[in-house]
């Protein structure tokens, strides 16, 4: 097994759900008699939520109220919006977690969910907005057959929710469990049911305004917390130096380079911290991620229904540029909180709580607070966490909206009724809508209880960039394009990103598994011994260090019988392979460009007089933003 | 379709969209080169020349650690460069257009 299989996966952190069998087994990190802080400001932001949904629940009476809030968002609260729905908890706990175990490479992701929203601003956002009525396939449907693009478009725009919603589902679970403590299945339950009240009740006036709150909370949270950093360790070069100098951090690069590090001094250890190369061990992985991140932001279906509630396409505009103006914010900021918990916290004990450090963040807050005894210490870490759960329940609403309105818009009234249905109906559709998918994903997140899921999110960004994002871009930007190269276009990027995913390293591989599990267990008397040897020293610093080192041996062994326990009658992953067939974790390097290819022949081998027809009224408004559809003088486009 | 009275076939052809066209369709094209390949200079810089982000500048900072800091000042720099022109010169000639022609074309249509 190579020293990237035996890491934290690569793409596992894009889900808060990376590491769940070792969350699932490892202890709290909230102090019992503390419990009940953590509920209470819980509660008070649920509280907060729920008022803003009962407000806005009075103002949703249209299907264009339900979708896109009425076209009535400003483009600052947009921008606040999007950056909410942005932030997931992926952003948020795993990223800052990348960080203080990984150092500069963990960064290096920060800056690709910046990145990605240029495209976004500069061909998506404006056209989006002065074509698209409330979904994704609206876009598709304009020039190219209507029932065909909707049907196609709305059953792309269901697997990307599905699969980045139980990747949200099944971390927010975990999240609650972790901190209240109470069971996985009635945390999905919780998440998945205050998500359905505020689509069901609210529709997007609602989950708007509940993205805002979560972005607004969780910038405050971060400055807060960064700011402590710094009054403790100073800002920029000051601080980096504390980084550099630390012992805890030299200990880690040290045990992530293993034999490299013999003959490197504490001080060259440390520099190795703040550059490349601890956690990237393949170039071209690293290559494919940004391919799918920079391509895929832009056909993620509730990024884009956002555009739809702004009036003009300069509100459009306006609201990128606030959403990359606090995206990036956030982001600056996640070096200081990674770095910050990788000096205050210490990699161990963020391992200690989770192998894929997702809880770096909240352990900071604690931390900075007094600690784990401290109430100051544990009132942060609660109100970090409720952020964290705020931004999954806010995220889950967003995509639950997006795939709500591809069944009930696209599907049920587009495709089935022929565009043919009063508003109350459409309104009760799109409510009943959510209602099934809501449940189903409920059902889902359940069901995926122990399992790893970061494939998923991998699945997500790279059917939105090879399916998604050729299909919208190339029936706004090429004249040639028509419904069959949407139809290609959509088929091959899918399968081609579900099925490399399918056979690549993020499936679990039981005989992998198994080794590394055996390995452990058998690498544990050896361990023993040069613990035993230092609990017998005479300093006591060493012996309390020592015996924590115990403790934690014991649990990782346990880990590791328990995972030989469950894959004990397994031999193959998932789709009967002992091995990856495919090394890239993520298939964006291969895929995207086959999304193109497949679009482009179709559109050429395929005759389609409307969509010809249809491309200077399409080019003509993307850019003009002249009566747009359902608005001003023209007739309805269903 | 012809489900309302603007000929856009006309207006495509337009000189004043044509000439809307001809300079959002450059703009556009040079940012997102720029901005997509100083982005890919990261990870592949990163990966394939590490020794050149491990030099050092001031203290502890490496070149590694400014370059990726600087990816935040492009993006808001691309963002800035673009919403400047767009807020001042293709709204401008978008709603020239759109009052023009589109009221032209609208004539005499039944709304």
């Amino acid at each position: 097994m190579s020293g990237a299989a035996g890491r934290p996966l690569l793409l596992a952190v894009l889900a808060a759900a990376a590491s769940l069998p070792a969350l699932a087994q490892t202890r709290s990190a909230v102090p019992e008699q503390h419990r009940w802080l953590t509920f209470a400001v819980f509660a008070a932001i649920i509280a907060l939520t729920v008022f803003v949904t009962y407000v806005a629940a009075r103002r949703v009476r249209t299907p264009a109220d339900f979708y896109t809030a009425g076209g009535g968002i400003s483009g600052l609260q947009n921008g606040w919006a999007i950056a909410g729905d942005y932030l997931s908890a992926a952003s948020f706990l795993g990223i800052a977690g990348l960080i203080s175990l990984w150092g500069y490479d963990g960064f290096m992701y920060s800056v690709g969910w910046l990145v990605a929203y240029i495209s976004v601003l500069l061909v998506i956002a404006e056209p989006c907005r002065n074509i698209g009525k409330y979904t994704l396939s609206d876009i598709l449907a304009y020039r190219n057959d209507p029932k065909t693009a909707r049907v196609f478009g709305a059953l792309s725009v269901i697997i990307v929710s599905t699969f980045y919603l139980v990747a949200q589902m099944v971390g927010g679970g975990v999240l609650v469990k972790t901190l209240i403590g109470i069971d996985y299945e009635i945390s999905v339950i919780a998440v998945g049911s205050l998500m359905l009240a505020y689509v069901i009740f609210g529709g997007m006036v609602a989950t708007t305004w509940v993205q805002v709150i979560k972005a607004v909370l969780l910038v405050v949270a971060s400055v807060l917390m960064v700011v402590l950093v710094w009054s403790q360790y100073g800002f920029f070069g000051d601080f980096l130096d504390h980084v550099v100098g630390d012992p805890r951090v030299q200990k880690r690069v040290a045990t992530i380079l293993g034999d490299a590090a013999s003959g490197l001094s504490p001080q060259d250890l440390g520099q190795r911290f703040l550059e490349p190369g601890l956690l990237f061990t393949a170039p071209v992985d690293q290559l494919s991620l940004g391919i799918a991140l920079v391509f895929g932001t832009a056909g993620l279906p509730h990024i884009l229904m956002r555009f739809f509630t702004v009036p003009t396409a300069r509100a459009a505009r306006t609201s990128v540029v606030w959403a990359m103006a606090i995206i990036g914010g956030f982001y600056l900021l996640t070096l200081f909180l990674g770095l910050g918990a990788a000096l205050k916290v210490g990699a161990p004990a963020i391992i200690e709580i989770d192998a894929g450090g997702n809880m770096a963040a909240p352990l900071l807050a604690q931390a900075l607070g007094g600690g784990p005894d401290s109430l100051l210490g544990n009132f942060m870490l609660a109100f970090v966490a409720a952020v964290a759960f705020a931004t999954i329940v806010a995220v889950v609403a967003g995509l639950v909206l997006a795939a709500a309105s591809a069944i009930a818009h696209d599907l049920y009234v587009g495709v089935i009724r022929g565009g043919q249905a009063s508003t109350e109906e459409q309104v009760r559709a799109a409510r009943i809508a959510t209602v099934a998918f809501g449940g189903i994903a409920i059902l889902l997140g359940v069901a995926a209880k122990g399992q790893n899921v970061a494939h998923l999110v991998a699945l997500a960004f790279a059917v939105a960039a090879s399916a998604n994002f050729p299909c919208v871009f190339m029936t706004l930007f090429w004249r040639r394009c028509n419904t069959g190269g949407i139809v290609a276009g959509m088929l091959v990027g899918t399968i081609v990103a579900v099925g490399l995913v399918l056979v690549s390293p993020n499936m679990t591989y039981p005989k992998a598994v198994r080794a590394a599990a055996q390995k452990v267990i058998d690498d544990a008397p050896q361990r023993l011994q040069a613990i035993e040897r230092e609990l017998s020293s005479s300093e006591l610093a060493r012996v309390e260090q020592a015996k924590k080192e115990r403790a934690a041996l014991g649990r990782a062994v346990a880990r590791a019988r328990d995972e030989l326990e469950r894959y004990r009658r397994d031999d193959t992953s998932l789709v009967g392979l002992d091995a990856p067939l495919f090394e890239l974790r993520n298939p964006g390097l291969v895929s995207v460009p086959l999304g193109f290819l497949a679009l482009v022949l179709g559109s050429l081998l395929y005759r389609d007089p409307r969509a010809e027809a249809m491309w200077d009224e399409v080019y003509v408004r993307q850019n003009t933003g002249m009566l747009p559809a359902g608005r001003g003088g023209s007739a309805k486009r269903f | 379709m012809g489900d309302n009275a603007i000929d856009w076939a006309a207006t495509n052809a337009d000189p004043r969209f044509q000439e809307l066209h001809r300079r959002k369709a450059g703009f556009l094209s040079l940012l997102m080169i720029v901005s997509v390949v100083y982005y890919f200079m990261l990870p592949v810089g990163a990966a394939w020349f590490p020794e050149l982000f491990r030099i050092r500048v001031a203290g502890v900072v490496n070149v590694g650690l400014l370059f990726a800091l600087s990816q935040f000042l492009v993006a808001w720099g691309v963002a800035a460069l673009y919403t400047r022109r767009a807020n001042r010169e293709f709204d401008r000639l978008a709603e020239e257009i759109n009052r023009e022609i589109g009221d032209r074309h609208l004539r005499g249509a039944v709304r």
